[in-house]
């Protein structure tokens, strides 16, 4: 076995280099630049969005020099530990999952998930309440999730990969849907208005945005979706040594939300005040 | 590492069938437009031509992306029958492949066909063989002995192009590498599994080509 000694040798040979990048002061902060209005792309492909302008705030008051970078989705918390960057502010939501890998800061801004569909589908109408808390339970979102595990039997559920919205349907609260994951949520817009998704989950903010930009005619549908695996809002993810960074943050906001920046910068970019 | 072995392993399951169905149906491309290729019409020539041209000039992921999200935003193609076969990521997957493969598998038949020396072709109508038979006893066979390494290269390249499979939700051994990862967030551990069964299925296909090669040298 000659050919498979030497194919091995030249694997572990290829697996030596893992690039290291250290920024001596700058801070770098990582987004995905897809995910409007929390941060997306203008047509110069300049990154713009609520994050992109909260981070250049967040930058001032920690009296630091900031780099935004841009870093596909589902490779997000790997770069962050890798060091491509220190910072994550790409619309994450804090959960206990993603908390065994990495830190968060406070969070900034909180946004409920829910279904979008097409108008004229037959999950229009659902009789559920506006919004559901799963942290909270009660008889109240039992209920809403029975009717939802109904509704949603057999169907197909597109999301962005490795999100809240994908854990929330994989926690099986809603049955077993048959869940299609997606590298982008641009990709999913455009298979929900192929048809080929019965129904979409994400944060509402991003159908609306789509919906308004596209002149589809996407709609919400069911309850709003907040605590449980949809996380306690979004904040900043650090790496877990980086004590220093975390702390800075955390002033940081905290002097933000203060001088009212984070709601103002909010109210911009969600047409609401999506500060916490 | 090892817990994520099985799930990838299962994955490989997917892979291997894209990549068969991809090979079936683009080995019978491949051998239709090589044969196109070699007809003496200029249209037919041409046409031929403008198919391996376009589909060895553009990336598998462009392809792949048109079939399956572009042709979707077309209103009237979801209306056609078409659309039962084309809403399956599955299928656009097979479909854009074996157009690929395709094209690249009758770039490699066109040329052993013109590599066949004219004297056996010759010595079949000498014979008094028609020129049928001579095609499908005399030509085909020595044209499949003579693009074995260059289509066995194609099943290696192929293999790889379907972990762009996961690109549209299809839950190959790339896609759940990726998932895995999304849950683990340890990327090199999972990919270098994924990596080694690529790398395995490698060995596999070019031991069995190098089989074959030696039984049927002349």
């Amino acid at each position: 076995m000659n050919i498979f000694k030497k194919t091995i040798f030249s694997v572990l040979a290829s697996l030596l280099i893992i690039g290291n990048v250290s920024a001596a002061d700058k801070i770098k902060i990582g987004t995905e630049g897809a995910y409007p209005p929390w941060n997306s792309k203008d047509a110069s492909g300049k990154l713009i969005g609520f994050e992109v302008e909260l981070a250049w705030s967040l930058c001032r008051y920690m009296g630091r020099q900031c780099e935004i970078v841009e870093q596909d989705w589902d490779g997000m918390i790997p770069a962050l530990i890798m060091r491509k960057f220190d910072a994550i502010m790409a619309g994450m939501s804090i959960t206990a999952e993603r908390q065994k890998a990495i830190s968060f800061s406070q969070g900034y801004a909180d946004e409920v998930a829910q279904l979008a569909v097409m108008k004229g589908s037959s999950l229009e109408g659902m009789d559920t309440p506006s919004g559901i808390n799963l942290s909270l339970g009660g008889s109240d979102v039992k209920s809403a999730l029975k009717t939802l595990t109904a509704a949603l039997a057999g169907k197909t559920v597109c999301v962005q990969t490795a999100t809240i919205h994908q854990n929330f349907l994989d926690s099986g609260d809603v049955g077993s849907v048959n869940v299609r994951t997606y590298k982008t949520q641009d990709e999913v817009n455009l298979d929900l208005t192929s048809g080929r998704c019965d129904a979409a989950l994400a944060a509402a903010v991003a159908f609306t945005d789509y919906a308004e930009k596209s002149g589809k005619p996407v709609v919400l549908v069911g309850p709003t979706f907040s605590g449980g695996a949809f996380g306690n809002g979004v904040g900043v993810g650090i790496r877990q040594d980086d004590t220093e960074l975390l702390k800075a943050f955390n002033k940081a906001i905290d002097k933000a939300r203060k001088n009212g920046d984070i709601s103002r910068i909010a109210t911009k970019w969600f047409g609401f005040d999506a500060s916490m | 590492m090892i817990t994520s072995f099985p799930k990838l392993l299962s994955a490989t399951v997917i892979t291997l069938k894209l990549l068969s169905l991809s090979l079936f149906f683009g080995l019978f491309i491949g051998l239709l437009f090589a044969i196109l290729r070699l007809n003496k019409n200029i249209f037919i020539n041409k046409f031929a031509y403008g198919y391996s041209y376009v589909f060895r000039g553009t990336p598998l992921l462009v392809q792949i992306f048109i079939i399956y999200f572009g042709l979707g935003q077309i209103e009237y193609f979801r209306s056609t029958f078409l659309w039962v076969i084309f809403k399956e990521p599955y299928w656009c997957a097979i479909i854009a492949f074996a157009l690929n493969t395709g094209a690249y598998t009758s770039e490699i038949l066109r040329s052993a066909f013109q590599t066949i020396k004219p004297g056996f072709i010759e010595a079949g109508k000498s014979l008094g063989i028609p020129s049928k038979i001579i095609f499908y006893k005399i030509q085909i066979p020595i044209a499949i002995r003579q693009s074995l390494p260059a289509y066995g290269n194609e099943i290696i390249l192929m293999l790889k192009g379907t972990s762009l499979a996961s690109t549209v939700t299809l839950m190959d051994l790339t896609g759940v590498a990726k998932y895995i990862i999304s849950t683990t967030f340890k990327p090199i551990e999972v990919f270098i599994v994924a990596g080694s069964i690529y790398l395995f299925i490698t060995f596999v296909v070019h031991n069995i080509i190098k089989y074959l090669e030696k039984k049927y040298s002349y």
